[in-house]
C-alpha cells in the first residue's frame, strides 16, 4: 500500500463525533481485530503442537504416574523400521520432486513457448485442477487403471511384465499426478519472465541455444526450480491418504508408520514414538519451507 | 530484428495479446524453430495421455463388468449405499462449519492488519502460514494427544464435558477445528491477495467519517470489496473438507472419504465410481471459482482476477499471485 495511511489526518467529522480521544484509542481496539484468530492458533494450533513436543520428549511411568523428560522416543524414532520408514518417505518425496521439476519445466516450456492462448489457458486451468486432486479419489482412480485388475493392467498385460501399482515405483507414478501440475504452476510465472529479449541478445551475440540456456537461463530460472522442488518435497512428504488408501503397510512411509502407532496397531506404547517421528516429519517440513521461503523471495522479483 | 519477428513467425495470424516471448529468438534459423514445435507437441501429447488415461479408465472401470457387459450399476447404487448419505451430509455440515470459522477468523484479523500497526501483520502471517510447517499427520498426533488428556486429568472436572461435546460423533467439532487449522493457510492467501486490491484505511476512513459503524464499514464496505475472494477461499476450504481423510480417520470419525475408503472392499466399483463423482464436483466448483474470478462480473475485477489465481492458482498466470498462490494446493494433499 503506497497510499499514506489516512488516519494521521482524522476528517472533521470524525473530530466532532467523538474528540481527540478517537486517535489515541485507535491502535488498541484495531489489534483486537486480529485476537479471536491469535486466540483460535494457539488453542487449536499451538496446544497440539504443544502436546506434542511434551510427548515426544517425557516417559509417564504408568504404575508410578511419574513423569520424566527422555529423549528414548526421538532416538527410537530414527532407528530401526522407524528409520527405515523416514528414509524411504524421504527418497519417494525427492524422487517424485525431481521427476516433477523435471516434467513440469518441460509441460510449461511447450506451453510458454506456444503461440496459442487457447492452449496456454487450457493446460494452466488444468493444473489448477489437478494440483488439487490428491488424496483419496486419487488413489482409487489409478487402483482402477493401474492396479491389479485396472483396465491398463488387463490392457497391457503389464502383470506379466512385473508391475505393481503397491509399489515405490507404484506411488512415484501417482505422486506424479499431483505433482507436476504443481510444478506447471510454479514455473510458469518464471518462465514468462524470462524475457525473449536476452535470447534473442544472446543468439545474436554468437551464443548457441545450449550456451544461452546455460549461463542466462538457468541462473535465472535457478531460484524459482529449487524452490519449486522444495515445494513439491514437502507436499509428497506430507502426503498420507493416497498411500494408506492404497499401499496399506507394503512400502514403508513415515505417514503410514505415525498412522499405525497412533492407531494402536502396533505394540502398546508407542505413541510417544508417534510424536517423536512427527516431530522429525516436522524438523523435515520445517527445513524444506526455511529454504523454500527465501528463494520464493528471491524469484519474485523475475516476475514483473 | 523485432520487426523482423512477426513476418516469419506468424503466417496463422497469430492473435496480438498472446504470448509469444521465446520465438523471436529462434528467428534466425527457420529449421530451428521448426524442431521444438514437433518437441512441443510431443511433451504435450504425452503429458494429455498420462493425465486424461486415469480419468478414462476410471470410468471404464465402473462401467464395464468383466463378463456382464455394459451396466451403471455402480453409479446407481450409490445414492442407497450403506452411509452414503450420512457421510455425506456429515461432510458438507463439516464444511459449512469450518468455512465460516475460518472467515470469521480471518476477515478481522486482515482487516486489523491493514489498519494496525505493521508487526501485527507479519505476526497474523506466520500464524496462518505456521499449518504449512506441521503435516496433517502431526497435527493430528498432537491432537490426539491432548484429547487423550481429557479422560486421563480432567474425569472428575466440569472440562471433561467440553472433551466429549467436542468430540461428538454426530458433529465432531474437533475436525472443524482441525480443518479450520489445515485451511488457514489457503484462506489467508485467498483474502490477503483480494485485500490488495482494496484500499482498506481509506475505506474504512471515509466510511467512519460518514458516521458508519464498525460493524457496518466491515459489513457493507469491506464485504463486498472481497467477494471474490471470500468465495475463493470458501471453495478452497469446502474442496480441502470434502476429500480430508488423514485426521478424520486417525480420531476415528467417519465423513466421506473415510467412507469411501471402507467400501472400497466390498464394492470396489462403486469406490471408484464416488471417486470419480466426486473429483469432478470439486473440479467443477473449482472451474466455476475460476471463472468468477477473473469474469467481470466480479465487483472489483482486480481482486476478482487475484483472488481467482489465488484460489484456483491457474488463470491470471502473469500476476506474482499464482506462484505465491501456488503452494496453497499443499496441505489439502495430505
Amino acid at each position: 500500500m503506497t497510499v499514506p495511511h489516512p488516519s494521521a489526518a482524522p476528517g472533521p467529522g470524525a473530530a466532532a463525533e467523538q474528540g481527540g480521544g478517537r486517535a489515541r484509542r485507535r491502535p488498541s481496539r484495531v489489534w483486537l481485530g486480529a485476537l479471536p484468530l491469535l486466540v483460535f492458533a494457539g488453542l487449536c494450533f499451538g496446544l497440539p503442537a504443544g502436546a506434542l513436543l511434551y510427548g515426544a520428549f517425557t516417559r509417564t511411568d504408568p504404575v508410578a504416574g511419574t513423569t520424566e523428560f527422555t529423549g528414548e522416543h526421538l532416538s527410537r524414532s530414527l532407528q530401526g523400521p522407524y528409520l527405515t520408514s523416514l528414509t524411504g518417505s524421504v527418497q519417494l518425496s525427492a524422487l517424485t520432486a525431481a521427476l516433477a521439476t523435471v516434467l513440469g519445466v518441460l509441460i510449461a516450456q511447450a506451453v510458454v513457448t506456444s503461440r496459442r492462448g487457447a492452449l496456454r489457458g487450457a493446460v494452466l486451468t488444468a493444473s489448477g485442477v489437478l494440483a488439487n486432486f490428491g488424496g483419496i479419489p486419487l488413489a482409487f482412480a489409478f487402483v482402477a487403471t493401474l492396479g491389479i485388475s485396472g483396465v491398463v493392467t488387463e490392457l497391457g498385460h503389464l502383470d506379466a511384465l512385473g508391475w505393481n501399482l503397491y509399489s515405490f515405483t507404484g506411488l512415484t507414478v501417482i505422486y506424479l499426478y499431483f505433482l507436476v501440475p504443481l510444478m506447471v504452476l510454479v514455473v510458469v510465472p518464471a518462465l514468462d519472465g524470462l524475457r525473449p529479449q536476452w535470447r534473442e541478445a544472446a543468439l545474436s551475440t554468437g551464443a548457441s541455444t545450449g550456451q544461452f540456456w546455460r549461463h542466462v537461463g538457468l541462473p535465472v530460472l535457478a531460484p524459482s526450480l529449487l524452490g519449486g522442488f522444495v515445494l513439491l518435497f514437502g507436499s509428497a512428504f506430507a502426503a498420507h491418504a493416497t498411500a494408506a488408501a492404497l499401499v496399506g503397510g507394503s512400502v514403508p512411509l513415515v505417514t503410514l508408520k505415525i498412522a499405525d502407532a497412533l492407531s494402536g496397531n502396533v505394540l502398546v506404547g508407542q505413541e510417544n514414538v508417534a510424536l517423536a517421528l512427527s516431530l522429525d516429519m516436522i524438523v523435515i517440513a520445517g527445513l524444506v519451507m526455511a529454504v523454500y521461503l527465501p528463494l520464493q523471495r528471491r524469484s519474485s522479483r523475475w516476475l514483473r | 530484428m523485432a520487426a523482423l519477428t512477426p513476418v516469419s513467425l506468424s503466417p496463422d495470424s497469430t492473435p496480438p495479446d498472446s504470448p509469444s516471448p521465446v520465438s523471436p529468438g529462434a528467428v534466425p534459423v527457420t529449421a530451428r524453430r521448426r524442431r521444438p514445435r514437433y518437441w512441443r507437441g510431443a511433451v504435450l501429447t504425452v503429458a494429455g495421455l498420462y493425465f486424461l488415461t486415469p480419468l478414462i479408465s476410471s470410468f471404464v472401470f465402473t462401467v464395464h463388468v468383466p463378463g456382464q457387459g455394459l451396466t451403471f450399476a455402480a453409479y446407481s447404487g450409490i445414492l442407497s449405499a450403506d452411509g452414503f448419505t450420512e457421510s455425506l451430509f456429515l461432510s458438507l455440515s463439516l464444511a459449512a462449519a469450518t468455512i465460516a470459522l475460518a472467515l470469521l477468523l480471518v476477515v478481522p484479523a486482515l482487516v486489523a492488519v491493514r489498519l494496525g500497526p505493521p508487526r501485527l501483520r507479519a505476526v497474523v502471517e506466520i500464524v496462518c502460514m505456521l499449518p504449512l510447517v506441521v503435516p496433517p499427520i502431526a497435527l493430528v498426533t498432537g491432537i490426539a494427544t491432548v484429547l487423550r488428556w481429557g479422560p486421563d486429568h480432567f474425569s472428575r472436572t466440569p472440562l471433561y464435558q467440553t472433551f466429549l461435546a467436542v468430540q461428538n460423533e454426530s458433529f465432531p467439532v474437533v475436525l472443524v477445528l482441525a480443518h479450520t487449522v489445515l485451511a488457514l493457510p489457503f484462506v489467508h492467501r485467498s483474502l490477503d491477495a483480494g485485500l490488495r486490491a482494496v484500499d482498506v484505511p481509506t475505506l474504512v476512513e471515509a466510511a467512519r467519517n460518514c458516521g458508519a459503524g464498525r460493524l457496518y464499514v466491515i459489513l457493507r464496505v469491506i464485504l463486498p470489496n472481497l467477494r471474490s475472494s471470500l468465495a475463493g477461499a470458501s471453495f478452497l476450504t469446502l474442496a480441502l473438507v470434502l476429500g480430508e481423510y488423514t485426521v478424520a480417520s486417525l480420531l476415528g470419525f467417519r465423513p466421506f472419504a473415510v467412507w469411501i475408503v471402507s467400501v472400497s472392499g466390498a464394492e470396489a466399483r462403486m469406490s471408484v465410481a464416488v471417486s470419480l463423482l466426486s473429483l469432478l464436483i470439486t473440479w467443477a466448483l473449482l472451474l466455476v471459482l475460476s471463472r468468477a474470478g477473473s469474469g467481470p462480473s466480479a465487483g472489483a475485477p482486480a481482486a476478482g482476477a487475484a483472488s481467482g489465481a489465488a484460489a484456483s492458482g491457474a488463470v491470471a498466470s502473469k500476476t506474482a499471485t499464482t506462484a505465491s498462490a501456488a503452494p496453497a494446493p499443499v496441505p489439502g494433499k495430505e
